[in-house]
């Protein structure tokens, strides 16, 4: 009976006021202590002296529609440049008047991604969605059916060729990765060999290195005449460089792996391939979610290296709208754009994982 | 503990083997971990081994399923001899259910998952009817209304139970048991002992790695006592504590009787 009484009556004494709210907050974390106040302090001048005339330039004293003579007169930024180059920087040299062609095939692409998003979604007939999606994004960007003119591969560039890149460069990347990273847990000395050699070298060379010899030491290797897609070519190369990474973080996921699982799934009669698909892969692909992401996120950067083999990725069409004279002046406006690009597409990568790992997760 | 139950069904073994272990030895390296073993072991017998720590009797159970390999003499489970041949392994596997020290559930897969896993990829069990299968065993170690919650969320003797649950759905011939109780809380021991005591009830052939030296008394048929990778003595729970032979099982009947 004493209990409950006290009990009762010590809940409705509130903490105190300077402990609780805005002001409680403050203390307990920007003003603790006399060097912590300092650092708030500084932070907030710093703050003062950049977003202030950031904004100013940005937003305030800036031309959104207009041509670049105009540009010339004001103080603040010049977004003009991005409307008025719109299509070359995301499209490239792709035909103007078909250029709905590339943007019906990004759509269908992010439709697709953004379906496949909810995990009760992934079923077979989702399989197929992307079989068929990718067949028909195949037909829009290379034409040659009736009704659709066709447009070489050399032509390609801009956003489609970006995210070409990086979605078959990932989607290739990953399983590869991870068959590498079985094939060096093997017990057996070649397969485990051959992995080991691969990995190594080609995480011992850079991957512009990759990039230079898929476009200038492969071809001398091919018999007279012959020619591989250089799209293809670079494809391939982000694609073996982007595995054997995967495969060492796939493999640290492996070794942390306790003995037990295995011993368990063997000794009710799995076989080999069941138990790493059943019970190894699913658990040690989890707890290696967030390096594997890092690394794809990496790979997704790292297609804007495909520039120095002349193609022209969205990085590399935008410098060329930078080349026009009339819009030289404006780069810091259209590599924020470019930014902004690429930070919605890792943005999306790394909120997605965490999402992942939240529904994975099984409390252990 | 239930010992007239036991006790009541101890004469029933026929004399068929299920497992024959003849001159079998084994290394880790130099080790010489097991040292000439001999071990008939009949249908529906139910031995425990016991012995010190590193004497070797894991690893001896864990030989007859091949988690560990022998490299001289001859095992043969059910008729097959083990040698490298994976399908032969496979098959006496899924024969030869094992409880771990250490539950090893799957922690990614649900409770009913963890048992269905075996049926419906190993016994080609469709699917509805491996659940059926595992709600019916689920029942049997008074589990069932844990059924769709995640090993992490049970404790220890629930684990342990939903392991013996797991071998059980493959309809094994032969149960091992590698120190089963060893890893639980004191209080959820009996809740263990007292599945197993149901399953030497209604006639399984069980090898049990153990120190729960009561559980031998009432369940085995035969204890064995292991040192030094060697069988030292083997015999009746009533003659093997009443009156053991060995100067070295006298040693560790003592120690662990206090």
């Amino acid at each position: 009976m004493d209990d409950a009484v006290t009990k009762i009556e010590a809940s409705t004494v509130k903490p105190p006021v300077t402990s609780v709210g805005v002001l409680g907050w403050a203390r307990a974390n920007l003003f603790n202590s006399w060097f912590n106040s300092i650092l708030t302090l500084l932070t907030l001048l710093l703050l003062w002296k950049i977003i202030p005339p950031f904004v100013n330039w940005a937003f305030i004293d800036s031309l959104w529609y207009s041509n670049s003579a105009e540009c010339r007169d004001i103080e603040g930024a010049c977004w003009s440049i991005i409307p008025a180059n719109l299509r070359f920087m995301l499209f490239g040299f792709y035909p103007y008047d078909q250029q709905w062609r590339p943007l019906l095939a990004i759509i269908l692409l992010i439709g697709l991604l953004f379906y496949s998003r909810n995990r009760a979604h992934w079923k077979t007939s989702l399989l197929y969605g992307w079989l068929i999606g990718l067949v028909v994004m195949g037909l829009l960007m290379k034409g040659g059916i009736p009704g659709l003119k066709p447009v070489e591969s050399t032509q390609w560039g801009g956003l489609p060729l970006t995210l070409l890149l990086s979605v078959f460069g990932l989607a290739a990347a990953y399983p590869l990765g991870v068959v590498l990273a079985l094939g060096r847990q093997s017990q057996m000395p070649a397969i485990k060999s051959i992995c080991i050699i691969y990995i190594e070298m080609i995480r011992g060379v850079p991957l512009i290195t990759l990039l230079f010899m898929s476009s200038i030491v492969f071809p001398l290797f091919l018999p007279e005449g012959m020619t591989v897609n250089p799209i293809l070519r670079a494809q391939v190369a982000i694609i073996m460089f982007t595995a054997a990474y995967i495969a060492e973080v796939v493999r640290g996921g492996l070794q942390g792996m306790s003995t037990g699982q295995t011993e368990a799934a063997e000794s009710m009669g799995l076989n080999y391939y069941q138990t790493m698909r059943l019970v190894i892969l699913p658990q040690a692909l989890k707890i290696v979610i967030p390096p594997t992401v890092s690394q794809l996120i990496s790979a997704l950067k790292d297609t804007s290296l495909v520039v120095i083999i002349a193609l022209y990725d969205i990085l590399k069409t935008t410098q060329s709208t930078l080349s026009n004279p009339e819009w030289m002046a404006y780069s810091s406006e259209a590599y924020l754009f470019v930014a902004l690009i690429y930070f919605a597409c890792c943005f999306f990568m790394s909120s997605y994982s965490r999402r992942l790992e939240e529904e994975l997760d099984t409390g252990l | 503990m239930n010992e007239k139950t036991a006790a009541a069904d101890k004469s029933q073994l026929s004399d068929d083997a299920i497992i024959e272990i003849t001159g079998m030895h084994k290394w880790f390296g130099e080790f010489h971990v097991l040292q000439d073993i001999n071990l008939v072991v009949q249908k529906k017998e139910r031995i425990v081994i016991c012995g010190p720590s590193g004497s070797g009797k894991s690893t001896l159970i864990r030989c007859i399923n091949r988690l560990e390999e022998h490299q001289r003499g001859s095992i043969v489970v059910d008729g097959i001899a083990l040698t490298n041949d994976i399908k032969n392994i496979e098959k006496i596997r899924a024969d030869v259910g094992m409880v771990f020290q250490h539950f090893n559930l799957f922690p990614h897969l649900t409770i009913v998952e963890n048992l269905t896993l075996g049926p419906i990829w190993v016994r080609k069990i469709p699917k509805k009817e491996a659940e059926e299968i595992a709600m019916y065993y689920l029942e049997k170690v008074q589990i069932a209304e844990q059924a769709q919650k995640f090993p992490g969320q049970l404790s220890g003797g629930q684990q342990q139970r939903v392991a013996i649950a797991r071998s059980l759905c493959m309809a094994p011939k032969v149960m091992l048991f590698d120190e089963p109780t060893s890893a639980l809380d004191p209080e959820m021991i009996k809740e263990v002992l007292d599945v197993m005591i149901d399953l030497a009830r209604e006639g399984m052939t069980m090898l049990v790695v153990t120190h729960e030296m009561g559980f031998a008394k009432s369940v085995a048929h035969r204890v064995l006592f292991m040192d030094y990778g060697q069988i030292v003595e083997q015999n009746t729970p009533e003659e093997f504590f009443d009156n053991p032979k060995h100067d070295r099982t006298k040693l560790f009947l003592s120690q662990i009787l206090h």
